[in-house]
């Protein structure tokens, strides 16, 4: 203790707790959020749109599967959005879990739905791209399997909160199912690519690699942080409307919905 | 019991499992039902896709594990559903022994009377379909492995639901999903075992998530049920 003291002053501690402690409370986040939301929805916006000029029309056609590929723009950042929100979720249960911070609860749920729907996001336009490429708008390719089990993860999430009526005993119990999922799906991964090349010999072909060119891969990363900021944005302004919520009974809800 | 000090972690286990043993064979035919599932649920696919052996020999390993998922996920309420209705739960909850290990002395009962039998009828359906005899070492070893897996994975799902009305489809949404690695392991040692190639790799991990299971599954459904008693 007196190491740490002697390397961070004892005033910054505790300043940051006293921050943490009033970001934890449901009317400064409330507040908080209400100022990020537009911060984030803009910057994902003005993102997306410049992602999408220079994923659709900037970037070359690609030398082997012609302007098909250009789905990435999509399906890479919502692939990858569906593993980042089920983390966030699971980190956010744990949290809730461990140091009982309701805040944490609502983050966890408000994770939920958006990490299913860039996970359906990420199935539909794999689909979509293996048309073209594969013949078959589905083909049990490692990939899309591991993403179909992740989808059933989400849905399986949301199904056990929509059945316990107790919004707290919802929290923990979803918290617990979150963190199960999260040692899970590595294995899960990992077995279902197994079980890939067991069966069906490798891809067609693996889009990446080091050989991407420079024109696809900065509207592919404007692409990803734009979803990651949308996600942050939707992700805060359903934890907003859950804090209302749930906090209705008390004098501050009453005042900034303003109700006598 | 007699008053005094309370026994022990191990000897309360025992005494757990002897007292879900007996209560299994009390209601025996809830036990057997989930039994009755998995031959049927294998009768049906011959009638479903045709008798053609050699369809059925490559199916075979597949179809045995898939059965034997659902018939595991069916008999899966038993471990705690009683004990929630009637209270006993709650005085495991609230007695001195650590509840992961009561959890996992339940967990064990309950595999006996549930897993194991489908260990044992695994090489006859596998039979039935037309698996050759060298892949039944592999089916039953991988079942062996695989089924405790099952149980343990399945009693979190049991756990958190076990407070929710109708919570059974609920459950099998919850838990299938967990059980994708089981089957891809236990099936492809069986069918390589049938190809006559080598088992040891899927054995192996069928093996290591047993030990993970049982390291991490009995706290996890201990805590789950602290949640669901509230």
């Amino acid at each position: 203790m007196a190491q740490r003291e002697a390397v961070i002053p004892a005033t910054t501690t505790r300043r940051l707790w006293t921050w943490f402690h009033r970001l934890a409370s449901p009317r400064y986040f409330y507040e908080l959020a209400g100022r990020l939301i537009p911060w984030f929805g803009w910057a994902a916006a003005v993102l997306l749109a410049a992602g999408l000029y220079g994923g659709l029309w900037l970037a070359p056609p690609d030398y082997q599967q012609g302007d098909a590929y250009r789905i990435i723009f999509i399906h890479v950042p919502a692939a990858w959005m569906s593993l980042f929100a089920y983390v966030a979720m699971a980190g956010a249960g744990f949290i809730g879990l461990v140091w009982r911070i309701k805040l944490a609860e609502v983050v966890a749920r408000a994770c939920a739905p958006l990490g299913a729907s860039f996970t359906l996001l990420a199935l539909c336009t794999g689909s979509l791209w293996g048309k073209p490429m594969w013949g078959a708008y589905w083909v049990w390719d490692a990939r899309l399997t591991s993403e179909l089990v992740l989808l059933f993860l989400y849905l399986g999430y949301i199904a056990l909160d929509a059945a316990i009526e107790d919004r707290r005993k919802a929290a923990r119990a979803t918290s617990v199912l979150a963190l199960v999922g999260v040692v899970d799906i590595p294995i899960i991964h990992y077995s279902v690519e197994w079980w890939h090349t067991l069966h069906q010999g490798p891809t067609v072909f693996k889009l990446g690699g080091p050989s991407i060119s420079l024109d696809m891969l900065v509207p592919l990363l404007l692409m990803v942080v734009a979803f990651k900021l949308f996600f942050f944005a939707m992700m805060l302004v359903r934890a907003r409307t859950e804090v209302l919520e749930r906090e209705v009974n008390s004098a501050w809800v009453r005042e900034v919905v303003g109700e006598p | 019991m007699s008053a005094g000090a309370p026994p022990g972690p191990l000897a309360a286990a025992a005494a757990l499992v002897r007292r879900d043993l007996t209560l299994f064979f009390r209601r025996r035919a809830e036990v057997l039902n989930p039994l009755l599932f998995f031959v049927i649920v294998v009768t049906l696919v011959p009638l479903g896709v045709g008798p053609e052996a050699a369809t059925l020999r490559a199916m075979a390993p597949g179809v045995v594990w898939v059965a034997a998922l659902l018939a595991a996920m069916l008999s899966l309420e038993g471990i705690f559903r009683s004990d929630y209705d009637d209270g006993a739960l709650e005085q495991l909850a609230i007695s001195p022994q650590p509840l992961a290990v009561l959890v996992l002395a339940k967990v064990l009962a309950h595999w006996l009377v549930s897993g194991l039998p489908l260990v044992l009828l695994g090489p006859v359906l596998g039979a039935s379909l037309f698996l050759p005899g060298r892949a039944m070492g592999a089916l039953v070893l991988g079942l062996l492995l695989g089924t405790p897996v099952l149980s343990l994975i399945g009693a979190i799902g049991v756990a958190l639901t076990v407070g929710v009305r109708r919570g059974g489809v609920l459950l099998s949404l919850l838990v299938l999903p967990l059980y994708v690695p089981v089957l891809i392991f236990g099936a492809s040692a069986a069918s390589n075992a049938a190809a006559g190639l080598d088992v040891s790799g899927p054995l192996a991990l069928l093996g290591a998530l047993l030990a993970l299971a049982l390291s991490l599954a009995p706290p996890a459904a201990a805590a789950a049920l602290r949640i669901s008693l509230g």
